[in-house]
């Protein structure tokens, strides 16, 4: 058995310690927001964060996550998820939206990290996670106007 | 009780399956929920009225359309919803007519009946940018019907005549006498009327959502994980399941040792289907490790040889016989013997993958007396036969589920069916219910692709730079000969697919002839965003900037006066050149191109503002992109999709390739078939050209011009032709 917290609640997990955290969360914890695209970190769809960092939960093992705070989609604060989701609908970010819980997910950090980002920093912060719809105007819309709504409820 | 009772409404505008009515749909599994209503529409199939087992609570007038006494009104959707906005522009279609109250439209996925057939493929599919208009006039019949319906019930109840009715934003209104009724509170009463068959609809001038910037249903339920994909499928006791497939393209399964694979932890079933080797474990992570120790003899086949090199060769070969004749107007021979200058160039593409972000899948629960299949699909007739004849049931006991899908491009779409085959199988073989996973890896090496091509051009131009003829030759492999589509997709032996946007050729050129070379068999190949028009635009317009350039002309200017008789297709080449600053310089170091086609009814001319890296690799600001595709459902999803396709593309145009070595796939994954990313997707800007005409599609059209306006701004720059995709940075800079 594997113990760990997830969006706030203990849980504990029978599955061999070197499962990948996203089959995890998606099948033995039933949280399907957080997606599979490639299982090699290269996508981003799977992010998830570990102890507050943005995590790609398709290559960390369920052993790494044991004992730490694992916070998915579901369960995002609404301190940073309620302007980001805010702003997400606002700009009419998604198309078929497979990859939208990843690109909130890595938004959520740089958000946390830079209240104002710059362009530049939204292409450091989200370059890692792919949109086959190809909304990434949008997506980067969208933060700009998290980061203002959430500049103007600090206020 | 309908299957829709079964379900509950997440926060946005669309009935989700949760987890947990997936769970109360299997308990139910088997008790009839196929819902029943009649359609009062001669062109809609079926016209027996079925007995809604919700019986009077719900006035549903036909099998469009459900209000619920709270008001809540749901549309059914006939075409599947993957990323396209095909939910939001139905439910406008309906709202409209049936002056609803958006904020109360939600939208379920239409089970398998053929009351939901295409109009035009006569099953229910999704695909060929058509969802909009080809539903523009039936489901908005819909909407008006049951509002004639809730109007006249309300004029019943006050004794009034209906003509001193209205309705509006979900009530009907008797203004003399200042009455009105929501639309919920008419639902019993307007159940016992009789569906109109005389059904006017609206002026145009007269709509109130059609037309104007519309927020997608689907939003809010895509950006806190409640959308369920076909992936996110759990029943009771389901398995998980992933195939081994044959290496080579043809190869066949020779046997396999399961042991290995029936040592690690959690793998259930190993067995033998069609189309290679199913381990099967109580979830993904057990199943791809069986698969990885999973000992298998392959027999490769006749393509074990297949090389990208040297299929190369065989297509140029190919290019130099003359092909099938797809278009033959004038004498061109006599007309190339009398130009004052000739012109040849061959222009290549390579096999694409589709890659949406959600990799197949499907989940299939067989069991004796029912079947129920969940997935997220373009193609729901054929994939529910497809159910019934694995499943060996009759076809009404046998269910399909539309999910949301996570991105089609054509790949969810196709005669074999190829995931409900699998999953069907196994489910039956297992007795019991299993998801079939394809890993990144399937997706990239085991898929089917947009096909090679090759196109050999060879024009003439007079001594003053114009066009006397145009010769293009096709060498690609078929898409559709042999399909059971071959019908309206193949004519005098052409598979239309292959020459589209060549035989269509808007240009205005007195001699012009299209052949076509089918090239050997082999790769599986099937449609593709935008399918031939994905390689046919790029050849098209980056030669016709070689013939600008050869002499003399801008190629805005060209491109204008070669579409005197094209109006459209030079509307929106004027409005994007416009709009883009054609003529006026470009800052430092960046250089402009342009590109139009006509893909399925809607023209798109694009602007494309370059540059070259540090590093050597182009990079696209800015693209200024006129659409005209008749009448907008939704300026805001037009809008979303010329972003879309612009980058998909894009996508194509500076990374996309699949080659072959040894039979085989070379890529992978994202890392060796890598995908446009934030970082380098340019700035969008959309023109949409007002316009009255005949409706045209939007999901794919914006794709094919973005390659050659790239490359013709690339030419600008660097003085190098681009006649091969992808775009090699080698000798950019």
């Amino acid at each position: 058995m594997t113990k760990l917290k997830v969006n706030g609640t203990e849980r504990s997990v029978d599955v061999p310690p070197g499962t990948p955290l996203l089959w995890v969360i998606r099948e033995s914890l039933g949280l399907t927001g957080t997606k599979f695209g490639c299982g090699m970190a290269l996508c981003g769809a799977c992010t998830v964060h570990l102890d507050g960092e943005a995590v790609r939960s398709c290559v960390t093992p369920l052993s790494r996550a044991a004992g730490r705070d694992v916070t998915t989609i579901e369960g995002l604060a609404p301190d940073v998820g309620g302007p980001l989701r805010q702003a997400w609908i606002a700009e009419d970010v998604p198309q078929c939206g497979y990859c939208q819980s990843g690109q909130i997910m890595s938004a959520a950090i740089l958000l946390r990290e830079s209240a104002k980002p710059t362009d530049e920093d939204i292409d450091d912060a989200m370059s890692g996670n792919i949109c086959r719809c190809g909304t990434y105007e949008r997506i980067r819309r969208a933060i700009h106007v998290a980061a203002a709504s959430r500049a103007e409820g600090k206020q | 009780m309908r299957e829709s009772a079964t379900r509950t409404t997440g926060e946005g505008g669309v009935v989700n399956l949760s987890r947990r009515d997936l769970l109360k749909l299997t308990a139910l599994a088997g008790g009839g929920l196929i819902l029943g209503v009649a359609l009062p529409f001669p062109d809609g199939g079926r016209a027996e009225a079925r007995e809604s087992r919700i019986g009077g609570a719900v006035f549903a007038p036909n099998a469009f359309v459900r209000v619920a006494p709270d008001g809540t009104v749901t549309v059914i959707a006939n075409h599947s919803e993957m990323g396209q906005g095909a939910y939001t522009s139905l439910a406008l279609l309906v709202a409209e007519e049936l002056e609803a109250d958006w904020s109360r439209v939600r939208v379920e996925a239409a089970p398998v009946d053929p009351v939901y057939n295409h109009l035009l493929y006569g099953m229910q599919a999704t695909g060929g940018s058509n969802t909009t208009w080809s539903e523009w006039e039936r489901l908005r019949k819909a909407g008006a019907a049951a509002r004639m319906m809730l109007v006249a019930s309300a004029a019943d109840l006050w004794k009034v005549d209906s003509a001193t009715c209205r309705a509006e934003n979900g009530e009907v209104l008797h203004p003399a006498s200042g009455r009105r009724a929501a639309y919920g509170t008419l639902v019993e009463a307007a159940s016992r009327l009789t569906p109109p068959t005389d059904i006017p609809l609206k002026d145009p001038k007269d709509f109130r959502l059609l037309g104007k910037p519309t927020p997608r249903l689907d939003t809010p339920d895509k950006t806190n994980g409640k959308a369920i994909f076909g992936l996110d499928v759990s029943v009771p006791g389901m398995k998980v399941a992933l195939i081994a497939r044959p290496p080579a393209f043809g190869g066949k399964l020779k046997s396999f040792d399961a042991a290995k694979a029936k040592a690690i932890p959690g793998v259930r079933d190993v067995l033998a289907i069609d189309g290679g080797v199913a381990v099967v474990a109580e979830g993904f992570w057990p199943a791809k490790l069986g698969r990885e120790a999973l000992e298998v003899v392959w027999d490769d086949g006749p393509l074990a040889a297949l090389d990208s090199a040297r299929q190369r060769q065989e297509y140029l070969d190919l290019a130099r016989t003359p092909g099938a004749i797809a278009r033959n107007d004038g004498n061109t021979g006599k007309a190339l013997a009398s130009a004052a200058k000739t012109l040849e160039a061959v222009y290549e593409t390579p096999y694409l993958a589709h890659a949406m972000m959600e990799p197949l899948n499907c989940v299939a629960d067989v069991r004796a007396d029912g079947c129920d299949v969940w997935t997220g699909t373009q193609f729901q007739t054929l994939d529910h036969l497809s159910a019934v004849r694995d499943a060996g049931l009759k076809p009404e006991q046998v269910r399909l589920h539309t999910t949301f899908l996570g991105g089609g491009f054509g790949r969810r779409g196709w005669f074999d069916s190829e995931s409900v085959h699998a999953a069907v199988q196994i489910s039956k073989a297992i007795q019991a219910p299993v998801k079939v996973v394809w890993t990144r890896e399937d997706d990239i090496r085991s898929g089917h692709y947009r096909p090679r091509a090759l196109h050999a051009f060879k024009v003439g131009l007079d001594a003053a730079g114009g066009l006397l003829a145009w010769e293009q030759r096709i060498v690609c492999q078929s898409i559709f000969i042999g399909t059971p589509a071959a019908g309206f997709t193949v004519k005098d032996g052409i598979d239309q697919s292959a020459v589209e946007g060549a035989v269509d050729l808007s240009y205005g050129v007195p001699n012009v002839r299209v052949e076509w070379h089918q090239a050997p068999d082999g790769v599986p190949v099937m449609i593709w965003r935008s399918v031939g028009h994905s390689h046919s635009a790029f050849a098209i317009e980056s030669f016709l900037d070689e013939v600008a350039h050869a002499g003399g002309k801008d190629p805005v200017e060209l491109r204008k006066s070669l579409l005197q008789s094209a109006p459209r297709a030079r509307g929106v080449v004027e409005l994007a050149a416009e709009k883009a600053g054609w003529g006026k310089p470009p800052a430092p170091g960046r250089a402009r191109g342009i590109a139009v086609h006509e893909t399925y009814g809607s023209w798109v001319a694009q602007v494309a503002e370059v540059s070259i890296t540090k590093a050597g690799r182009p990079r696209v600001h800015r693209v200024v992109c006129a659409v005209d595709c008749g009448p907008v459902a939704n300026p805001d999803g037009v809008r979303a999709q010329m972003q879309s396709g612009i980058v998909f593309g894009l996508t194509a145009a500076l990374y996309g390739e699949i080659s072959l070595a040894n039979g085989r796939v070379v890529q992978r994954n994202f890392h060796d078939y890598p995908m446009l990313r934030i970082n380098e997707a340019p700035v969008v800007e959309t023109h949409i050209v007002p316009s009255v005409a005949k409706m045209g599609g939007i999901g794919e059209v914006a794709v094919p011009p973005i390659a050659p306006a790239v490359a013709n701004a690339l030419f600008a720059l660097t003085g190098k032709r681009i006649r091969r995709l992808p775009i090699r940075a080698e000798g950019l800079s």
